[in-house]
């Protein structure tokens, strides 16, 4: 008794092989969509890989690429297929290839949904790099004559002025490192020995923020130094102030960049997958029925389609007994090594 | 003696309806390309009206956005008629509408080349509107309380941030304007009293410019304030420092922004208007090739088609004559009714 059978009769085979084929190119596209993400997303990890300290995982990316390609090139080769379906000189040589090529796209989409899995779990790793990275690269920010790090000081004040963010966590993260460098600090000056001498490491302290924290929409002109200090400015409250520099932190700022893409990613892909299984379906239908027409040399004849040429339950029972034998066989075979030695 | 014959047979008729109808597709999607460029053009403007001082012109982006919307109705139509034109019976209903289309369509690729060449002119009133308006916009500054100012200090901000610019020739426009709202300045102070009192306005002007200034890429933290007192900070000789802040005019950044795009969309259109040419004149290569058939019968005679059906000259001498006897068939009515009121 097969499972969901259906019958066709030459038209509506038609239809489903035209139906079928605009699918596929629309899984074609889908498949660079995937494509050209994936390698957006790994350009994106790239430029700001100063700040996740270099140690970002690329997996994600690369294999999305990977899935990506896979998608496009296993949707073209059913295209095609379809396109070839109505003509049956062109079906006869595809039609030995159709079993491995369905076996291949369910394992295709059992890898769409590791990816997909994983493009929701990895958000977890990208969210403590960031950690890590930001609380580095505040410290870097004076190095601007370190090689390897001069840089730093620029990628994070564009990043704090394209991600509206200030810190690690908020603004005072700056007030606990010295960011500005020894070779603009007067060592002569009163101000600045006292400064470095009221703590243990003998760094420069203040309580300042660099021009990137600045927030435009601030009524009044930035006010970057002596932030705590209600009497250093007039009018001015820190405890009630909010529009004067940025409050988020730039590590919840770029988590929900990286997040909201990731997110997105994994949802396409989830969509990608049901598309396929439904590419697959309707190959199988389409398969079934130009095999099992009743009169080969009759192209308007009627036939039936199937899924499955059993029912649900006997197909995994006849795929189950086909493993046993497998193993048994192996076993059979290395047995009677065995006994030949 | 036609203008440039050239013989078809059924084979090359197909094959020219074939490209011409390719070749009209493309032309609708050019269409689409001049429509959106136009509505991307028009919303830079207003992004940035208010430092223009609102009075910038959008004549150009509504040509491009009108051209555009014009561009794909008419190469839909065309690439209609090229698809039936191989079905003599569809043919006939198209047949008698395509001698206006025609004549339309070269209205229409002229005034396609007057718009590409408006796009390169236009650059000259918007340098001017840039100017008065950048100026205005450093005025208002500080005006955050004052409605329909307020957001001018945050755009001004962004503008400089996003183009790398200061000022409007350069970062020193800052010091000749109060750039700090009254509210900020506490007037009992001796310093404050004393810096208004400089000055015949009574304007509080420092030696400093604001934070979207800033160069990021300068090894040390930005200096705005009192820039031009080498004493006031540790190694500092505004003389020679160059990655403090940014160098260039934001008048002259956005000219070039703005040319930039203006020229890219004047080039873009001028490819258009060469698109629009070459289907115009294959849709009268097939109209001419489709109506010269030598057996009216058979698909397949030979027949001929030509770009015009006289030579240019005689073309022109024809039109003249229509136009003259249009005009003298005009008088000739007028004289007639004349003499008919005269008479009753």
């Amino acid at each position: 008794m097969p499972f969901m059978p259906v019958k066709f009769n030459l038209q509506k085979r038609v239809k489903l092989a035209q139906g079928l084929w605009m699918i596929y190119w629309l899984s074609v596209v889908v498949g660079i969509l995937i494509f050209s993400l994936g390698l957006f997303f790994k350009v994106e990890l790239r430029k700001r890989s100063e700040m996740m300290d270099n140690n970002e995982s690329h997996l994600v990316p690369n294999l999305l690429i990977l899935v990506g390609l896979l998608a496009g090139g296993v949707s073209a080769f059913g295209g095609k297929v379809c396109h070839d379906s109505l003509d049956p000189v062109k079906f006869a040589k595809w039609k030995p290839m159709l079993k491995p090529y369905l076996l291949l796209c369910c394992g295709f989409n059992v890898l769409m949904l590791l990816t997909a899995l994983l493009c929701f779990l990895m958000q977890f790793s990208v969210y403590l790099t960031l950690a890590e990275g930001l609380k580095n690269s505040i410290r870097f920010y004076k190095d601007t004559d370190t090689p390897g790090r001069c840089f730093m000081k620029r990628t994070l004040d564009l990043t704090q002025i394209q991600f509206r963010c200030c810190g690690n966590n908020n603004f005072r993260d700056w007030f606990e490192v010295q960011w500005i460098s020894n070779r603009y600090l007067d060592m002569g000056n009163e101000l600045v020995k006292d400064r470095v001498l009221s703590n243990v490491e003998g760094k420069y302290l203040m309580d300042s923020v660099p021009f990137s924290c600045c927030n435009p929409g601030s009524p009044r002109p930035c006010i970057q130094h002596h932030l705590t200090n209600n009497s250093a400015h007039y009018d001015y409250d820190h405890r009630i102030e909010e529009l004067n520099i940025w409050s988020r932190g730039c590590r919840e700022a770029l988590f929900a960049y990286f997040s909201s893409m990731m997110n997105s990613i994994g949802v396409l892909i989830l969509f990608t997958i049901m598309l396929e299984c439904l590419d697959m379906a309707g190959l199988k239908y389409l398969a079934t029925a130009l095999e099992s027409m009743e009169d080969p040399e009759n192209p308007e004849c009627e036939s039936e389609g199937f899924l499955l040429e059993k029912g649900v339950k006997e197909t995994f029972a006849d795929l189950f007994v086909k493993m046993k034998m497998l193993r048994g066989g192996n076993e059979v075979e290395g047995g009677e090594a065995a006994e030949a030695t | 003696m036609a203008l440039m014959l050239v013989k078809f047979d059924m084979k090359k008729r197909v094959k020219l309806a074939q490209t011409i109808w390719f070749l009209y597709w493309f032309a609708v999607m050019a269409g689409v390309l001049v429509f959106s460029m136009g509505l991307f053009f028009k919303i830079e403007l207003r992004k940035r009206s208010e430092l223009m001082d609102n009075n910038e012109s959008h004549l150009l982006p509504n040509v491009l956005i009108l051209m555009g919307l014009i561009a794909c109705g008419v190469n839909a139509f065309g690439g209609k008629v090229c698809y039936d034109s191989l079905d003599p019976s569809k043919f006939i209903k198209w047949k008698p509408m395509l001698k206006p289309f025609l004549m339309f369509c070269v209205g229409f690729n002229g005034l396609l080349f007057v718009t590409a060449l408006l796009c390169f002119v236009m650059r000259i009133p918007l340098q001017f509107t840039l100017a008065e308006g950048l100026k205005s916009g450093m005025k208002f500054y500080k005006d955050t309380d004052t409605p329909g100012r307020c957001y001018m200090k945050r755009t001004l901000d962004l503008m400089q941030m996003e183009f790398r610019c200061c000022g409007n020739n350069h970062y020193r426009d800052w010091f000749e304007i109060q750039w700090v709202s009254n509210r900020y300045l506490d007037f009992s102070a001796k310093e404050v009293k004393d810096r208004i009192g400089s000055n015949v306005d009574g304007q509080y002007l420092m030696d400093g410019v604001p934070f979207s200034c800033c160069n990021p890429s300068s090894p040390r933290p930005c200096i705005q304030g009192q820039m031009t007192n080498n004493t006031a900070h540790y190694s500092y000789d505004h003389y020679t420092e160059e990655l403090n802040v940014w160098k260039r005019g934001c008048r002259e950044a956005m000219v070039s922004y703005y040319g930039g795009l203006m020229n890219t969309i004047g080039a873009l259109v001028l490819l258009v208007t060469m698109l629009e040419i070459a289907v115009t004149i294959g849709l009268q290569y097939i109209n001419s090739s489709l109506s010269s058939l030598v057996n009216p019968e058979d698909p397949e005679s030979e027949s001929e088609g030509w770009i015009l059906e006289k030579t240019v000259g005689e073309t022109f001498t024809d039109i003249m004559t229509n136009m003259k006897a249009m005009s003298k068939g005009g008088k000739v009515e007028e004289e007639a009714e004349a003499g008919v009121a005269t008479v009753s």
